[in-house]
């Protein structure tokens, strides 16, 4: 006789009903729905309110008057964003100082990845291990090492002095030139990851072809090694260029009176003036320029969690 | 062989890359033992701010805080990560699967200004609608936290179940396992390390972020880098020079420990025959 009792039916319904294909897709459907898409619904909304005194600090957009319902749509937040060209500078400092950032971890990190894929394959997993061992620690932390590094009596400006390079310390920390350092910095593992990860795949068959062809060792990296590795390129940049756009951290810290950026901009509007509604509309129009970058890293991403399936 | 000017150079590089990931890390580290408050000046050694950063029950409270909700997050995050990865790698021909892939790969490249903004206007407006959250705090943070750690899970999680052997599953199925049993026998045995990394990584995720839990948070709850940051936004502090040193040789003692584990499973692999 079994010893196990046999499960009713009603159970084995229940147990139907839950686990079944809708709900495993609906419940991260429904939450990303709830915390993530309609919050952006939001933020397009109150970007056409304006901002009052009150708790929360902007007018509603649909209001009962008379029994019937009017929407309130002021464009005012963005005529305003318009008319001021602080945000304009904003917005081209961030788009500047994210390139650039981009550029100088895309000729940092590629050789780097490419030594990595070349390493012996039990060096690679240690490799790939101190790559990414920095950004699991904490991201304000290292960008916090560098205000010691870099400041007036910092370790760098000391050593200078030291070797008798400069008589005076150099202004470094409170520049741009330190933005740009600490985006370089804290985001150099997501350009090396994405790359490594491309070049590992490549069939090394290929390479070897165009060397017992004639090829020289810098042509078949041109040829070969360099267009095939334009999905890891593009998605490293993606990773690294669309969040240094938004980045408030490493302006705040490490920049200065004339660093200007919209992700500081957007945190002063919100948190010191209490500006909501001008807030909105910044994140509003930051999001409409990362727009096409977005499109293009999620293109990949899905690729890649496509694949094989 | 494929060997040339370009391979050494690029040994170089990664050397040099390396060295410069790592000695700023290493500046922190030596000079939180330094007896003086400057950077500059080596004053001997000393362990006083290991001491003072032990009694600054600021920063404790934020530490027991940042742990919770790091926890709570990372655990959430897991079951819905696995969920949606599991949408995105298995069923092919659902409907709203591309709006959910959609949605899961956005918080990978979002800048948290905007994914904060937007959380606290969420959250406004459902105090307003619905009268919850009261007060924002631990519970908002904690939902914040598990929607953008989702986003990392789902791309450890989904990458590991495309390599999982669909043929196993299918002839359990076969044999008669429904497919939740199935999902327990079979497939989450195989993706199980998918799901500690991602986890893992989720929870340094959730204890490192300062912009979207300073958007979302209330009064009543300051995390970690809330308080790290109000500090070295007025400068080198030595006391956090000493909590980055601790930070640094734990994730560190953590990552060697996953490394040993991975060696040996490898060659564990390697020795069996027939693998």
């Amino acid at each position: 006789m079994r010893r196990k009792l046999l499960p009713t039916p009603l159970t084995e319904r229940v147990r139907a009903v839950l686990f079944n294909r809708r709900v495993v897709f609906g419940i991260p459907f429904l939450w990303l729905l709830l915390f993530f898409l309609l919050p952006f619904a939001l933020v397009l909304k109150i970007s056409l309110t304006s901002a009052v005194m009150a708790i929360p600090p902007y007018e509603p957009v649909f209001r009962w008057v008379d029994n019937t319902l009017s929407v309130v749509v002021n464009i005012g937040n963005y005529l305003f964003l318009l008319s001021d060209s602080l945000y304009f500078a904003a917005y081209w400092g961030s788009v500047k100082t994210a390139f650039l950032a981009t550029v100088v971890c895309l000729v940092i990190g590629y050789p780097m990845a490419y030594a990595m894929a070349r390493a012996p394959k039990h060096w690679q997993l240690v490799l790939l291990l101190m790559v990414m061992l920095p950004s699991w620690t904490s991201f304000l932390i290292r960008v916090y090492a560098w205000m010691g590094i870099l400041g007036n009596q910092g370790l760098l400006n000391s050593f200078l002095m030291w070797l008798g390079l400069i008589d005076q310390p150099l202004k470094m920390l409170n520049t741009n030139f330190a933005v740009v350092l600490g985006i370089v910095y804290a985001y150099l593992p997501f350009m090396v990851l994405p790359i490594y990860t491309n070049l590992v795949k490549l069939d090394v068959r290929l390479l070897e072809a165009a060397s017992d062809l004639g090829c020289r060792s810098l042509t078949t990296f041109w040829a070969i090694t360099l267009p095939l590795s334009k999905a890891g390129i593009l998605a490293g940049s993606m990773l690294v260029f669309i969040p240094a756009v938004g980045e408030f951290v490493i302006p705040e810290l490490l920049g200065g009176p004339d660093t200007l950026m919209i992700g500081k901009v957007l945190w002063e509007e919100f948190f010191n003036n209490r500006d909501w509604p001008v807030a909105s509309a910044l994140a509003i129009v930051m999001l409409l320029l990362l727009l096409v970058p977005i499109v293009l890293f999620h293109r990949f991403r899905a690729r890649e969690m496509e694949k094989h399936g | 062989m494929v060997k040339s000017r370009s391979f050494s150079f690029s040994k170089v590089m990664l050397v040099l890359g390396l060295l410069f990931l790592y000695l700023p890390m290493f500046v922190l580290i030596v000079y939180s033992f330094n007896a003086s408050r400057l950077v500059s000046v080596w004053a001997g050694f000393s362990t006083q701010w290991y001491g003072e950063l032990f009694r600054d029950e600021q920063i404790l409270s934020a530490v027991w805080m940042s742990l919770r909700i790091a926890f709570y997050s990372a655990s959430m995050a897991v079951c819905l990560g696995t969920l949606c990865a599991f949408v995105i790698t298995r069923f092919k021909k659902m409907r709203g699967r591309t709006l959910l892939s959609s949605m899961i790969t956005a918080p990978l490249v979002m800048p948290e200004v905007i994914t904060g903004l937007s959380l606290l206007l969420l959250f406004v407006q459902m105090a307003q609608t619905i009268g919850w959250p009261v007060d924002r705090g631990m519970a908002t943070i904690w939902i914040a936290h598990t929607t953008f750690c989702s986003a990392y899970v789902a791309v450890v999680v989904s990458a590991r179940l495309q390599e999982v052997d669909r043929s196993i599953e299918e002839a359990a199925m076969d044999l008669g396992c429904t497919p939740l049993k199935t999902f327990f026998v079979i497939t989450l045995p195989v993706i199980a390390p998918a799901l500690v990394s991602g986890w893992l990584l989720a929870f340094t995720l959730s204890l490192d972020d300062l912009v979207i839990a300073s958007f979302v948070s209330g009064p009543g709850a300051t995390t970690l880098p809330m308080v790290v940051f109000s500090s070295v936004r007025m400068g080198v502090s030595p006391k956090i020079n000493a909590l980055a040193t601790l930070i640094i040789v734990a994730v560190s003692l953590i990552a060697f420990i996953a490394w040993y584990l991975m060696r040996r499973a490898e060659r564990k692999r390697l020795q069996t025959p027939d693998a």
